[in-house]
């Protein structure tokens, strides 16, 4: 007979692994955080997935929100910390240690180049993820409206953002949206 | 470590508690992600990184596994006050959204189902996906100024690979950033 690890335990070791391989965040490790909790291990339905996966989207905070929700889904409110911290910990230890080298060549002229090549990636990247949200988000011309709309209020204005949040879901119960 | 090279104000120098504060502020105002709040709090509010700067750390960031703001704030922490600056920033940006969202979640999940609710959500994801174009070209601005012969075909190169063609994030970085080195390298001391 094998020991079967309790739900918390393989939670754990599945956001742990998660956080080293999450390179681009996690919204690109969100298909196989729903392959494992839903196709392998089967502790939830797709629809519950996907409940969970619209309350962390629209919680305040960082977007890995999603494994805590899966995390306390899972074994309770200790699944949602210990899920949390499993998540973030590794990949944290990471970036503690590479920005202390980083900075360790502050004067160093080839950091001034790879940083000024680095610099337009990061703009096309924000860009293209902020354009791939957008497409999946609008439904119709409306949608599309609305992400043109806060995209110029907060490129040209000083608008605090939470206005175009508060004025899209306005204009939404509204039904004019 | 030399600071004199700094502006000609004297260079910011967060406590633990203020980056606490300050990133539970952004996280807990981040609606759709931190990274817009995260980036206008750094930048714009306290003024702890310049916009070069946050630009760069991001980059640093987007080349390791995590959520880019959550490394963002490990990576300030670190720069300002070391490992426990770390910990301070990453605690502020975390724990009350993890809170907040076990708490929603035991709430929302009886009120997704009603259709004017779902298409509220709906009309903010879109919002929310249009203030991440607005922070993109907001960051643009200064880059395409400085050198826009080398911004201006990179960014839009990495937009094409990573938005219309699909290329998986590893593969961008790994071609983008040494043809944006490497093109910032033959463009050195002008």
């Amino acid at each position: 007979m094998t020991p079967t690890p309790s739900p918390l335990a393989s939670v754990t070791q599945h956001f742990l692994l998660l956080s080293i391989l999450a390179i681009g965040g996690v919204n690109a490790v969100t298909p196989e955080i729903h392959r494992q909790v839903v196709e392998v291990s089967g502790w939830m339905s797709d629809r519950e997935f996907a409940e969970l996966f619209a309350v962390a989207q629209a919680t305040p905070g960082p977007n890995m929100l999603i494994a805590t929700l899966v995390g306390w889904r899972v074994a309770g409110l200790m699944g949602a910390a210990v899920a949390t911290l499993a998540m973030v910990g590794p990949s944290s230890v990471i970036v503690y240690s590479v920005t202390r080298v980083w900075d360790r060549f502050r004067d160093r002229p080839w950091r001034a180049i790879v940083a000024a090549g680095m610099a337009p990636v990061v703009v096309g990247l924000i860009g293209s993820s902020g354009y791939l949200l957008a497409k999946g988000a609008a439904a119709d011309w409306r949608g599309v409206a609305l992400t043109a709309a806060s995209a110029i209020l907060l490129w040209r204005t000083r608008l605090n953002p939470l206005w175009m949040l508060a004025g899209a879901a306005a204009l939404a119960l509204a039904g004019i949206v | 470590m030399s600071q004199t090279s700094a502006a000609s104000s004297a260079p910011p120098r967060p406590t633990e508690l203020e980056l606490f504060l300050a990133f539970l502020g952004a996280s807990l105002r981040g609606f759709g992600g931190v990274f817009v709040m995260g980036r206008r709090m750094l930048v714009e509010e306290t003024r702890w990184l310049t916009p070069d700067e946050f630009v760069e750390i991001l980059g640093v960031c987007q080349f390791l596994p995590g959520a880019n703001i959550v490394n963002v704030s490990v990576a300030v922490g670190q720069r300002f006050r070391g490992w426990t600056g770390s910990l301070a920033a990453l605690a502020g940006m975390i724990v009350a959204p993890a809170a907040l969202s076990v708490a929603l979640a035991a709430l929302y999940l009886h009120y997704a189902s009603i259709p004017m609710v779902a298409h509220a959500m709906n009309a903010t994801a879109s919002a929310a996906s249009g203030l991440i174009i607005g922070a993109a070209l907001k960051m643009a601005e200064p880059i395409l100024r400085k050198d826009w012969v080398l911004a201006l075909p990179v960014a839009l190169a990495t937009l094409l690979a990573a938005g219309f063609l699909h290329w998986p994030l590893i593969v961008v970085l790994l071609v983008m950033a040494p043809a944006g080195a490497a093109i910032a390298w033959t463009r050195r001391a002008r």
